[in-house]
């Protein structure tokens, strides 16, 4: 085994948990881009979206297709019904008090699902049906091709949404400025909606794709997953779409190279260090725009 | 005029103080007192600590941070292994201690205080807690903290038979912020709050107050941490995570952020109660969850105005003036 | 606007202060005995004999603390409706009374606290070692007899009134580098351990020396803090010429561990220490487990347990674990020391400790050292054809 085929598959590994950052990380950029706010708990949609997929498949027996979609179709909803119960009432409050909002949100979710599903992981098989490939001595298993293929067709039709219909139009335009917006004949509140139902959808095939990958379940699986790509978010620049892309992939690889070939035990450390550096030295991120604070 | 009223609140205060002081020590010297409640006399004391100081950060500064437990973390290696080194008797060694944690998690408060000058909101929540999980992995895999096996057999200087320097310590640190919250550094920190483009166009030196109230806030949480490994003998780096930051900021969430007294009886409540209901801590998640849903929507809603200007409020007022 | 504020905290200070002393008197009447006269638990009720618990019920490591309270409430029962136990020249019935402490140090100290509050005679516990060492000398203080069903770390035993009923983490690792090396003849070896677990941390160190001493190689130790993702370490592992993997880790990460191994197209052979109990019921393909060997004191399919799996799986709807075995044999090693020491007197149990033999679930004929060390043979489980069982 030569050094570079290792080298290749870590960069690989690293690709693979990359995209599903990437696709966390535009749930958290897109809300942060229209509702100013960091969406606590949208670590914790992505694991309602792993419990939904269980429940679809291994209670209701639903087939697979059935079962995606019952998930996505649930953490749409909650993360519709989120915004217009918790948030919606501080929307001119100050941002502390919607950020602990969020906090209890995340909070809420996690300990609901610990008294629903207990603290034990449950095993979930992959619903992915094909095994993986081989090219010269590497072998990529079938969750990698499937996962890296999702990713790139969500955030394709993500952009193409955002830039070329109305309703993206419409998403941009409130980001921008709300105020004028609203005076333009968008319907605001309808905007936010549909930013939230289209994070948590994106957060729900995350969850799908997890459990897919790691093949079990408990309450806290979606707080680290979404931490790092809320890091994943800065890094590209809060509030950028092709950024949050940027960033999920460049974390992904940072830390699988870093866990490799640095320090397990620190490629946490080297995560989070890197989320301080760039808010020390360019707050904006990679792709962000500078905004300044006005009386 | 306005002298003698404070002069008047002080005595008051301190009076409450040594009540409070000598009717639990009569209880703990008169074994009126269960071990399951004696056993939770130092915990209280430490978690009004931490509270109050985190209120200083998130309810006088309006700064939310969430890597609180991270200073305590800090403090509470530091001390432990101050006592583990110095094999002296416990009037020197203990103060020792304490100072080390503190001033260790001060510096720490520093490092932290540097990016708050760039940073507001969000971004800096997210920053503190992106420290707390970089100071757990970093001491986890460090040799002298001796990593995940944690420390153990650290002498209990600060269990329940040293109640009264804990007291003591709990009682000087609530002081010490108070004085600080109404002092003109606190009034400045309370106006950088309530609007930080007016206060740094009225003369106050913004950055300067708030690294302040960053520095002296991880200095009395790194003194909980202290009195936590004295207390408890072991330490392990999972003890210190981002659900005991969250615990902490519940605790003054409840309390009333900006109130002192909200942060000190919200500390005793939470501390207390979750052992009475023992049986039913599942539920303890779910509990703090919705308080802090509940407690920013109410705080935020008209609700609140609506009740506290309501007429039931006014006429048991005016009832009471008339008594 | 002011004073009203004040008055209701001031009344809500005393009501809380109110509570506690009332709360208190009345428990402190019941169990003043086992305050005062230092030591001897003995002064409650001559029919009960109080078994207190400590471990997690809530939390991350919630299973262990409920598995070894199920295990123990199966043994009570069946002890109880046997007629009890003969002490001397009665016979007394047992009571169990398991706190939380939810795996946290300072959880521990309290629930150690409140179960003497109860009148606790001996001490089951604690589950994890981090609690026993918090806890160990209280427990010293009182002079109450402690058996920890699974605290591994050395350093629990330290005090003569502390026995374990499971093995140490040194023994572990250093059995299975004996069986690797020596009678499988495996000369290079991968690890892959949780660095931020004392369990995991201290069979892999013993693990290592003992390789070293016997001439084999460890050609990478990869560590892991937290998580599920594990494809990094196990690409390393892949890179070297490992012949087999060492994985002493709990069975939920060993889970991820295998299915990601397979994913990866690993098919080197995994071995693990006692946490890999229960691994089959954890992963979604049993193939991915197919010939793995673990260090295991109890087997479920074994006959001897035949009783206590069908009990159990009768009571609580799962089959029982190591952790269950442990609570289940810890309350009979109780039960013998009571029959030797023929009263409830704390240091007369603690000397009968070590006179005793116990045919359990986790071994036959558990005696225990002066230093509280079990003595008892280890079980290598294999998994064949996706089910557990006993190899060589």
């Amino acid at each position: 085994m030569g050094i570079l085929q290792n080298i290749l598959e870590q960069v690989i590994n690293g690709l693979r948990s990359g995209s599903i950052y990437a696709l966390i990380a535009l749930g958290y950029t897109m809300v942060y881009g229209i509702a100013k706010m960091i969406n606590f708990a949208h670590g914790d949609i992505i694991m309602v979206g792993a419990y939904a997929l269980y429940v679809g498949l291994a209670i209701f027996h639903l087939p697979a297709v059935g079962a995606v979609l019952l998930s996505i179709a649930i953490c749409t909803i909650l993360g519709v019904g989120i915004e217009r119960i918790a948030y919606k009432p501080l929307r001119s409050a100050q941002p502390l008090a919607v950020l602990i909002t969020a906090i209890g949100v995340s909070f809420l979710l996690q300990s609901l699902s610990l008294l629903i599903f207990g603290a034990t992981p449950i095993p979930q098989a992959s619903i992915v049906g094909f095994d993986g490939i081989k090219i010269g001595g590497i072998s990529i298993s079938g969750i990698t091709i499937v996962t890296l293929i999702v990713t790139t067709i969500c955030m394709a039709s993500l952009t193409w949404f955002i830039n070329k219909t109305k309703l993206g139009s419409a998403m941009r335009a409130v980001s921008e400025d709300k105020g004028a917006a609203e005076l333009m004949g968008i319907d605001v509140n309808k905007t936010i909606s549909l930013t939230f139902a289209i994070g948590s959808a994106l957060a729900a095939i995350a969850g799908i794709l997890y459990v897919c990958q790691y093949q079990s379940l408990k309450p806290t699986l979606g707080a680290m997953p979404g931490i790092k790509a809320f890091v994943a978010a800065v890094l590209g620049g809060i509030g950028s779409v092709p950024g949050a892309m940027l960033g999920g992939i460049i974390l992904g690889l940072i830390e699988s190279l870093s866990k490799a070939y640095i320090s397990t035990e620190l490629s946490d450390a080297i995560v989070f260090g890197i989320l301080v550096l760039v808010l020390l030295i360019k707050p904006s991120g990679l792709l962000g725009k500078i905004r300044k604070e006005k009386v | 005029m306005k002298n003698r009223q404070t002069d008047k609140q002080l005595i008051k205060n301190i009076a409450i103080t040594i009540i409070i002081f000598i009717i639990v020590e009569s209880l703990l010297y008169g074994g009126l007192l269960s071990r399951q409640f004696r056993s939770l006399l130092i915990p209280v004391c430490i978690n009004v600590i931490l509270a109050v100081s985190l209120n200083l950060t998130t309810g006088f500064l309006g700064e939310l941070t969430l890597g609180h437990a991270g200073f305590m973390s800090v403090g509470a290696y530091t001390g432990a292994l101050v006592t583990l080194n110095m094999n002296l008797p416990m009037a020197i060694e203990f103060p020792v201690a304490l100072f080390a944690g503190g001033i260790a998690a001060a510096i720490f408060g520093v490092i932290i205080g540097v990016p708050v000058l760039r940073l507001r909101g969000d971004y800096l929540a997210i920053v503190t807690l992106a420290f707390g999980e970089i100071i757990k992995s970093i001491i986890n895999s460090m040799k002298i903290t001796n990593g995940a096996m944690g420390l153990s057999g650290i002498e209990l200087h600060a269990n329940y038979k040293h109640f009264a320097y804990v007291f003591a310590l709990t009682v000087i640190t609530i002081f010490a912020i108070k004085n600080m919250v109404h002092s003109r550094q606190g009034r400045a920190v309370c106006a950088i709050r309530d609007n930080y483009i007016a206060a740094e166009a009225v003369g106050i030196s913004v950055s300067r107050f708030k690294v302040m109230a960053f520095v002296v806030a991880a200095f009395f949480a790194g003194i909980a941490g202290v009195i936590y490994s004295h207390n408890v003998g072991t330490l392990k780096p999972t003890t210190f995570d981002y659900n005991k930051s969250i615990e902490i900021l519940v605790i003054v969430v409840l309390g009333g952020m900006g109130s002192i007294r909200g942060s000190v009886i919200a500390a005793i409540i939470l501390t207390v109660l979750p052992e009475l209901l023992r049986s039913a801590d599942e539920f303890r998640m779910l509990l703090y969850a919705i308080v802090l849903i509940v407690m920013m929507i109410f705080n935020s809603s008209q609700i609140k105005q609506r009740i506290l200007s309501s007429e039931i409020l006014s006429r048991l007022r005016r009832v009471k003036k008339e008594a | 606007m002011k004073k009203v504020k004040k008055i209701m905290a001031l009344g809500l200070a005393a009501t809380l202060t109110f509570a506690s002393m009332t709360g208190c008197s009345s428990k402190s009447d019941t169990n003043s005995g086992s305050n005062s006269d230092s030591g001897t638990a003995s002064g409650t009720s001559d029919e009960t004999f109080v078994i207190g618990g400590i471990g997690p019920l809530t939390g991350d490591a919630a299973s262990y603390g409920i598995s070894v309270k199920q295990g123990a409430e199966i043994a009570v029962k069946e002890i109880n409706e046997a007629g009890g136990v003969k002490v001397g020249d009665k016979t007394m019935q047992l009571e169990l009374k398991f706190e939380d402490d939810q795996a946290t140090a300072d959880k521990a100290v309290t629930a150690y606290n409140t179960l003497m509050d109860g009148g606790m005679n001996v001490l089951l516990g604690c589950v994890t070692t981090g609690s026993c060492l918090a806890v160990v000398d209280l427990a010293k203080e009182d002079n109450i007899l402690m058996l920890t069903p699974s605290g591994s770390a050395a350093e629990i035993t330290k005090n003569d009134n502390v026995f374990r009923l499971c093995f140490t983490d040194p023994l572990q690792g250093e059995t299975m580098a004996e069986h690797m090396i020596t009678d499988l003849h495996y000369k290079n070896i991968a690890v892959i351990y949780k660095n931020s677990d004392e369990y995991s941390t201290g069979v892999y160190e013993a693990f290592a020396a003992k390789v070293a001493e016997l001439g084999g190689t460890i050609t990478t130790a990869e560590a892991f803090a937290d998580g599920e993702d594990f494809n990094t370490q196990l690409t390393s592992i892949k890179g070297t010429d490992a012949e087999a993997i060492f994985a002493p880790i709990y069975y939920n990460d060993a889970a991820h561990v295998v299915t990601q191994a397979a994913d990866l197209s690993i098919t080197l052979p995994f071995f693990g220490s006692d946490g890999w109990d229960g691994i089959l019921d954890t992963v979604t393909d049993k193939a991915t487990v197919e010939g793995a060997t673990f260090l295991s004191p109890f087997f479920s399919g074994e006959e001897t347990a035949a009783d206590f799996v069908a009990n159990y799986e009768k009571a609580y709807n799962t089959t029982p674990d190591q952790f269950a075995a442990d609570g289940y044999d810890g309350v009979y090693v109780f039960k013998s020391a009571l029959e030797q020491a023929k009263t409830t007197e704390s240091a007369d149990l603690i000397s009968a400790m070590t006179q005793i033999k116990v045919d359990g679930l986790t071994g036959t004929g558990i005696s225990f050292s002066a230093t509280g060390e079990p003595q008892k043979a280890a079980k290598f489980i294999k998994i064949e054809n996706g089910e557990y069982a006993a190899a060589k």
